[in-house]
């Protein structure tokens, strides 16, 4: 065999050498015939659409550097007698504080950069996968820095009455009886709890009292009743040492404490100078109320998810109906409504803050959009997740936290950001109900006759277009992001 | 005896723990919840209404309105009703919602196919375009195309011409408008016979392909026959349409069709900025279609225009149909930002009503309730389109 093949000349004996791929098919000529022009009419398609674009880049580039404004203190500065100039970039300058704060005092403006340095610094590492303490952070974002930054936003000085104290203490002390029933279950709750149950009764029977009936006697019977009930529940619970009985215990003092330091703090005077909502403006306006929005549309966009998929024909009926009706129109029919009718829904003579008005109406919307978002998150978990959960005897709720939710919010966390992203933008709506945000506060600073010039509108909305641009971006990316990462777990 | 077997078997579960109890008594306690909110809503709104003087009901709209609306369809003056004013309204956003979609879509498909192209450069155009116009919020853009755009424009005297029949200035765009005379119901006959004609051949080519494979030129003799039988019908009654031009009266231009600035920055600003997320649902349609699709169509000796056509596409609406639907809701529901630039859309138009007679909650309700059904009828319509596109299987 061997021999034969040897006396055949030209078999090969060792491999071909390897050649070079031809030029025309590697480096730069070869991305650029792949790529740029590959046939006859992309060859036209790239020049022409090049020019065009090489044409409008140094337009841009011409208008927004070379035959720009760059200095000068009023629209003198900005108007050239012999015609078009460019970007009036003075304008910014002088504006940009107030486009970021609005009217809000200079001197109390670290208040703002306090709150907004704050939040930066907490919501940074809950962003970032690796980063540990998830629910301290959690616990500080959703409870401290809310409180943190009302207080120092408004300035504090809430106006409660003493009464509104106690009946918060009061009502909050008729909770107590929630605690043996997380510890123990429903039945074993109630029957090792009766005298806290019978105090709570009477202290509930008083409190509806002392609306009917004027005396101070009554309330702090009332109260006496509920420390009362608070008293006989927590021993109850405390009688057979067990450990949910005691976390179930410490959770309730801790949110109780919470509640009621929050309302001192909110009361006090903390040296703080008050400043009124029609204060604020520009950035921290649309942050505050895109960043409300979002955080108060989850828990309600969870309910309302649940209660869409619920079993309960009254429950699913009404989720159906909120949802759709608030998707079904627009944003400013919504603040409409909550800016002129809302104020009719409510008893005569309440009234309250225009910008929480809008906050009202933008949660609830945005609510519904959220529901959607989650329900189809829910809807993403597979049946078995429920049946184990199920089978395991675990109540609905435990169900839904311990189980579904968290796997549900995880997967849809692309989806809320991109909601978020579209609640930032829509924000810039509030500006047309008379709430300076950004773009209203930037439309107003243009209509000051200081800086009329021809060039000062196009400067202005170009710089607001680039903040917007680069917050929506940025989130983009982010939600990019989430979803490779997320989607890794569940490529086969 | 079943009975006692079935009691046997049931576990022992307190009146408390059963599921069914509880769900009963907490849709009662909803519901009474609920009750007790509306009722309090109710009595609220009317002691404030009663406090303020205002009568409540729809018997407002009957009075005379006493402002002008700078566009409207039907005839309309200052003696007409409120009922009539948010009439116009209603007219106006569905012609800056329909002329916005039509453009929305077509810019769309191009900018999602260019997405999707070999040629680097157009794929690069397609995702900065989405990226741009998506990220910066649709109020903004209303405004640059409002005062960015169009305000520097020359005025009337100055007016870009083109051919004096059309002309850009800031105070709009406008171009000749047709006059009909006496006779010319015979072109329109032509025009609704060319467009019965070109259903019926439509029909006719798709079965004949059907049952014998071969094809027949359906677009052009459609166009041929929508052009031409109406021109036909025109030329047989002497061309008794005339148009009237535009020319420079004063300070402004009289005559001709007048497209005011406030529609044409709308339609601008809503058809490129929804072109965006129609462009996305382009590109996700079609990168959902298999690629093995693409590459036996060419292996059938398709060109790429033609596999694009008849077996990407067709394929791809499947996916692209549902998020078309509601980016077309969303569209018309975001024309209600008109008010912003005092276009004269539904809101705007109810808003000055509002204003003038405080009846909020009956124009809110007016508000949601035409938004409501535009979103039903838009999404009634496009499940059928959904279902006639839906894969056929055998």
């Amino acid at each position: 065999m061997t021999k034969q093949h040897a006396s055949i000349a030209y078999v090969r004996q060792e491999d071909a050498p390897l050649l070079p791929a031809p030029p025309s098919e590697v480096g730069i000529q070869g991305w650029l015939r792949k790529n740029l022009f590959s046939t006859p009419f992309y060859s036209v398609l790239t020049v022409v659409l090049g020019g065009l674009i090489l044409w409008f880049i140094w337009d841009v580039f011409q208008w927004a550097i070379v035959t720009a404004i760059w200095t000068g203190s009023n629209r003198e500065a900005c108007l050239v007698p012999d015609g078009v100039t460019g970007a009036c970039w003075p304008m910014v300058r002088e504006k940009f504080p107030q486009w970021i704060y609005g009217f809000y005092p200079v001197e109390e403006r670290w208040r703002v950069n306090t709150v907004c340095i704050v939040g930066v610094l907490a919501l940074a590492p809950m962003l970032m996968p690796s980063a540990p303490y998830k629910t301290l952070n959690a616990l500080f974002l959703l409870a401290v820095f809310p409180l943190m930054a009302l207080i120092l936003l408004t300035g504090g000085h809430f106006s409660f009455a003493f009464g509104s104290y106690v009946a918060t203490l009061g009502l909050l002390l008729l909770t107590s009886v929630t605690v043996p029933l997380m510890a123990f279950g429903l039945e074993e709750g109630i029957r090792r709890n009766p005298h806290g149950l019978i105090s709570a009764a009477i202290s509930v029977g008083g409190w509806i009292g002392s609306l009917y009936v004027s005396g101070s006697a009554i309330p702090w019977t009332a109260l006496a009743f509920g420390i009362g009930a608070a008293v006989f529940s927590l021993g109850s619970v405390f009688k057979e040492p067990s450990l949910s009985g005691r976390t179930a215990a410490y959770t309730w003092a801790s949110i109780v404490i919470g509640i009621m330091l929050a309302m001192l703090l909110l009361g006090a005077n903390l040296g703080l100078v008050p400043v009124e909502t029609s204060q604020w403006g520009g950035l921290l306006v649309t942050l505050v109320v895109s960043v409300t929005g979002i955080v108060a549309s989850l828990p309600l966009g969870i309910l309302l998810a649940l209660g869409r998929r619920s079993q309960m024909p009254v429950v699913k009926l009404f989720s159906i109906i909120f949802i759709e009706l608030w998707r079904g129109v627009p944003l400013i029919t919504v603040l409409f409504f909550s800016s002129v009718m809302l104020p009719l829904f409510l008893p005569e003579g309440t009234s309250f803050d225009k910008l929480l008005r809008a906050l009202i109406g933008v949660a609830l919307f945005s609510a519904a959009y959220m529901a959607e978002v989650v329900r189809s998150g829910l809807q993403a978990i597979p049946k078995g997740q429920y049946e184990g959960a199920m089978a395991l005897g675990l109540p609905f709720w435990q169900m839904m936290n311990k189980i579904i939710l968290p796997q549900a919010l995880k997967i849809s966390i692309p989806n809320i950001v991109g909601n978020f992203i579209s609640l930032f933008k829509d924000t810039t709506l509030v500006s047309i109900i008379g709430i300076f945000d950004l773009l209203g506060m930037v439309r107003a600073g243009l209509k000051d006759s200081n800086w009329a010039a021809p060039s000062s509108t196009p400067t202005g909305y170009f710089t607001l277009a680039l903040m917007f641009w680069i917050f929506c971006f940025a989130m983009s990316r982010y939600s990019i992001y989430t979803e490779r990462r997320l989607n890794t777990g569940h490529k086969r | 005896m079943t009975a006692t077997a079935e009691d046997r078997e049931r576990p022992q579960v307190s009146f408390w723990n059963d599921p069914k109890v509880r769900s009963i008594l907490f849709q009662i306690v909803l519901l009474l919840v609920l009750a007790f909110m509306a009722y309090e809503i109710v009595v609220n709104t009317l002691s404030n209404l009663k406090s303020r003087n205002i009568a409540s009901g729809f018997g407002f709209l009957s009075k005379t309105s006493g402002f002008d609306i700078i566009q409207s369809l039907i005839p309309y003056s200052s003696a007409s009703t409120y009922g009539r004013a948010i009439l116009v309204g209603f007219y106006n956003t569905l012609l800056v919602s329909g002329l916005s979609i039509v453009a929305a879509t077509i810019i769309g498909f191009i900018m999602g196919i260019a997405r999707l192209s070999k040629n680097w450069l157009v794929a690069r155009i397609g995702t900065v375009y989405v990226e741009i116009f998506r990220n910066i919020p649709l109020l903004l853009w209303i405004f640059i195309f409002y005062s960015a755009v169009l305000q520097p424009l020359p005025g009337p005297r100055e007016a870009l011409n083109v051919f004096d029949m059309f002309f850009l200035s800031n105070r709009g765009f406008m171009m000749p408008k047709p006059i009909f005379g006496a006779g010319s119901m015979l072109g329109f006959a032509g025009l609704a016979l060319g467009i019965v004609l070109a259903i019926v051949i439509a029909r006719w080519s798709r079965a004949r392909q059907m049952a014998t494979g071969q094809t027949f030129p359906v677009m052009w003799t459609s166009l041929g026959l929508i052009f031409g039988l109406p021109l036909l019908g025109f030329a047989f009654a002497g061309f008794p349409l005339h148009w009237e031009f535009p020319a420079l009266k004063g300070f402004n231009f009289a005559g001709g069709i007048d497209v005011i600035p406030e529609l044409i920055a709308m339609f601008l600003a809503l058809s490129i900025y929804t072109g965006t997320y129609v462009a996305e649902a382009v590109r996700a349609g079609i990168l959902a279609v298999s690629h093995g699709q693409t590459e036996a169509s060419y292996a059938l000796g398709l060109r790429p225009g033609k596999a694009l056509r008849l077996v990407v596409i067709p394929q791809a609406m499947r996916v692209i149909i549902p998020p078309l639907a509601s980016t077309y809701l969303s569209l018309t529901k975001n024309s209600s930002l008109a008010v912003a630039i005092g276009y004269p859309d539904l809101v705007a138009t109810g808003g000055i009503v509002l204003n003038q007679s405080g009846q909020a909650i009956e124009i809110v309700g007016i508000f949601m309730f035409v938004y409501l059904t535009l979103s039903l009828i838009t999404a009634g319509l496009m499940n059928w389109f959904n279902a006639r596109m839906k894969l056929v299987e055998r």
